[in-house]
């Protein structure tokens, strides 16, 4: 049994042995993996102790305290929070001792390869095709909607390797090298001016059937594993009143009387009443899983997070009045991460216009919500069918 | 800061969820609707049985020695069923104004052998100046009028803010007093308007303390009208939701239609939020907690307009069902938009949180 004073002695046995202060970053991180402390839950020899999750937090804190570095985990948050427990639950042992490691440590980045120009919300009806040749797959098809495309190492693939089949039965799960040959990436320049996204062309890409994540055809079932953690990592972390977008509209109004009007003032209110409101349900929601007892609340807290962020930027953009007419940069850059605190109004506003699109779009998730929370029936179908035989 | 419903609360609900079932079924409160005794008295004995009127008053002085917490799982009960109790008039508002005052009247509350009302219109905020409409001879006798004041016609006790300030208790069958019951939009909670004219009382709490009795009261039946409307909303989306899965057009059940499944959806996002603003009103006052003003205007600006949104989505959505007197989503529907004009509504509790969390409109002047 794993309890946080053994976690704490093993922290300490990594500090002694490697002094944050004198110890290059990357040796630190490894260090810090083959101690176990990277992800305490994950097993023994793959950065962790098989221990209690919530342990992470004493081993974080403690580092934190040292001066330790830490692995940037904004920078590589699609490896941390969609590829690494996908290749967890279904690696083989070769590929999760290849592939954990330098994960987790930030030396490779990775990419998700599944939207595609014509498969989004409806994900399962992606036209990628797998072929196999050999000890190979070949791939050919065209993905988008790619972050870190043009940083990754690897990507997480779905791709179609049997278009006879209904559309969810006939994919299958890839762990695809970015670096191959055929793998073009193009950057995609979104409305706020940067480029956060990629086109992804992939054009005869040999994958080793080795770096197959699952069985043949099992590829839905282990994207679901990928997507759930997604929504998770999405749903968002404790923060103080007055913590997110709100805050910044609450100093503002504060410390500019100037810009105050009555309407604007009953507006500003009520957008705070919803943040305080939405951030006391995600209180709740963590006494819920603390209490051992996770309600259904957790699947609707993007969707609501998603229409306030909106709707708090949008209200931002008016109160700043004649700055409002303004963008602070409309320079092509290609950023590692979302920085919404960095950045002006303008920008806000038009990022978050994203936030109701991306990891599921609010009207899926409503559907989702209807569907598995209140138990509605879903539309008819009309495509059950053999996917090659799908209108598209 | 306890967001969560605790096993006993859930045990009180269960209990009192039982009783309500039995004998508060629809049909019993559409009965109701028209006749004479539009208070069910026989259902308020049970009720005291169980000993919800005296759950937050301290063993000591004759309750139960739980808190609001308690009290506030028994409002949302209350509001799914939509019953026609005085439970908000006399458990809560006048209960909570006694309490503060430190009366022995509060026992006969507790226990349910006397029946209470404030003497406050509905409408009454908290942070509101002191209701200052009746006033006191030199002799004590009392004369005024006030209006709009809930549950009055099932009091025996009046409790009765009197300009100076002073609070009153005052004897509803006592010489001079006319209560004059409206024609309510919520007929399952009626008001009244309270005329007193030279009418023995006695003064309970007089300065500061009248003052604070009454804020006290208005706060506690603010926050907890809260979860009443957390419990409408929650039933209102039930009954839909079971209507939409059954009810079939154009050879489907109208629940797979995406046009209605979103809209009940956002339905239920809404209650999730609400819910967690109205479990932290009575919990941060149940702590006397600092936040706790914010925590009640929160919750009411919160609250007030889901549970109103919720019954307009049933009245919609069953069609030209819910439209008939015989459905009982009216009930919910009157319900629910009286309880948003009650004790301040959403956007008078905004102004006020405005103010608490320093975000002004007004401009200060510039040098």
């Amino acid at each position: 049994m794993t309890h946080s004073g053994h976690i704490r002695d093993r922290v300490r046995e990594l500090l002694a042995a490697h002094d944050p202060g004198s110890t290059d970053r990357l040796e630190f991180l490894r260090a810090r993996f083959d101690a176990g402390l990277a992800w305490v839950h994950y097993p023994v020899g793959l950065g962790g102790l098989a221990a209690p999750r919530e342990l992470q937090q004493v081993v974080d804190a403690e580092l934190d305290e040292a001066g330790a570095p830490d692995n940037d985990p904004l920078r590589i948050g699609i490896g941390l929070g969609m590829a690494a427990p996908t290749i967890l639950t279904y690696g083989t042992e070769e590929q999760k001792s290849r592939f954990l490691r330098p994960l987790w440590t930030g030396e490779e980045v990775w990419c998700q390869l599944f939207s595609e120009p014509g498969a989004g919300s409806d994900l399962a009806a992606l036209g990628t095709r797998a072929v196999r040749d050999g000890d190979d797959w070949v791939v050919t098809g065209q993905k988008v909607w790619t972050s870190s495309a043009h940083t990754a190492r690897w990507a997480i693939l779905l791709a179609r390797t049997d278009p006879d089949l209904p559309k969810h039965q006939g994919i299958t799960y890839f762990v695809c090298d970015m670096t191959a040959p055929g793998v073009e990436v193009r950057p995609l320049r979104q409305i706020t001016g940067e480029a956060e996204f990629n086109e992804v062309f992939l054009t005869d890409v040999r994958i080793p059937d080795a770096h197959r994540l699952g069985a043949v055809g099992e590829g839905w079932k282990v994207a679901r594993t990928t997507l759930m953690n997604e929504r998770v990592a999405i749903g968002g972390a404790a923060i103080p009143r007055e913590g997110g977008m709100i805050g910044i509209v609450a100093d503002t109004w504060r410390q500019h009387p100037e810009l105050r009007t009555p309407e604007l003032h009953a507006r500003l209110v009520k957008l705070w009443a919803r943040a305080e409101a939405l951030r006391l349900t995600g209180v709740r929601l963590r006494q819920q899983l603390a209490a051992g007892a996770p309600g259904p609340e957790g699947s609707g807290m993007k969707l609501a997070f998603a229409r306030l962020a909106q709707d708090i930027s949008g209200f931002e953009v008016e109160l700043m009045g004649e700055a409002g007419l303004r963008y602070d940069d409309w320079t092509l850059c290609r950023p590692d991460q979302v920085d919404f605190t960095g950045r002006g109004p303008g920008y806000r506003y038009l990022r978050a216009k994203g936030n109701s699109i991306e990891g599921g779009t609010s009207e899926i998730l409503r559907n989702i919500i209807a569907e598995r929370v209140l138990g509605l029936p879903s539309e008819p179908r009309s495509d059950t069918g053999p996917w090659k035989d799908l209108p598209r | 800061m306890n967001l969560l419903y605790s096993e006993i609360e859930e045990d009180l609900r269960a209990s009192v969820r039982a009783v309500l079932t039995d004998h508060c079924p629809p049909s019993a409160v559409l009965a109701r609707l028209e006749s004479d005794s539009p208070c069910d008295m026989d259902l308020w004995r049970i009720l005291v049985e169980l000993g919800v009127t005296g759950l937050h008053v301290p063993e000591d002085r004759g309750g139960q020695g739980a808190s609001l917490r308690e009290t506030a799982v028994v409002m949302e009960e209350l509001g799914r069923f939509v019953a026609p109790v005085p439970f908000l008039g006399s458990t809560v508002l006048a209960t909570t104004a006694l309490l503060a005052c430190d009366s022995d009247l509060v026992g006969s509350l507790a226990s349910g052998t006397t029946t209470g009302a404030l003497a406050v219109p509905l409408t009454a905020a908290p942070g509101s100046p002191f209701p200052a409409t009746v006033s006191a001879s030199a002799d004590g006798l009392l004369t005024g009028r006030v209006t709009s004041v809930v549950d009055a016609r099932a009091a025996s006790l009046l409790v009765v803010p009197v300009a100076g300030p002073a609070l009153y208790a005052v004897r509803a069958d006592a010489p001079g007093v006319t209560v004059t019951e409206v024609v309510s939009l919520d007929m399952t909670r009626r008001i009244a308007d309270v005329s007193l004219a030279s009418t023995p009382g006695v003064v309970i709490a007089s300065g500061d303390q009248a003052t604070a009795a009454v804020e006290a009261a208005l706060r506690a039946g603010a926050g907890l009208l809260a979860s009443e409307q957390v419990g409408i909303a929650e039933t209102c989306l039930e009954q839909t939701v079971r209507h939409v899965k059954d009810r079939h057009q154009f050879g489907r059940a109208i629940g797979s239609f995406q046009a209605i499944k979103h809209r009940l959806a956002d339905l239920w996002l809404e209650l999730v939020c609400a819910r967690a603003t109205a479990r932290h009103a009575a919990d941060a006052l149940t702590r006397q907690a600092d936040d706790a003003d914010v925590a009640v205007a929160l919750a009411q600006s919160e609250c007030a307009d889901l549970a109103v949104h919720a019954a307009e989505e049933a009245v919609q959505l069953h069609g030209g069902i819910g439209m008939t007197w015989e459905h009982p989503a009216h009930l919910s529907l009157k319900r629910a938009k009286v309880n948003q004009l009650a004790l301040g509504t959403p956007g008078e509790h905004r102004m006020t949180l405005g103010h608490m969390v320093h975000l002004l409109m007004d401009i200060p002047s510039r040098r």
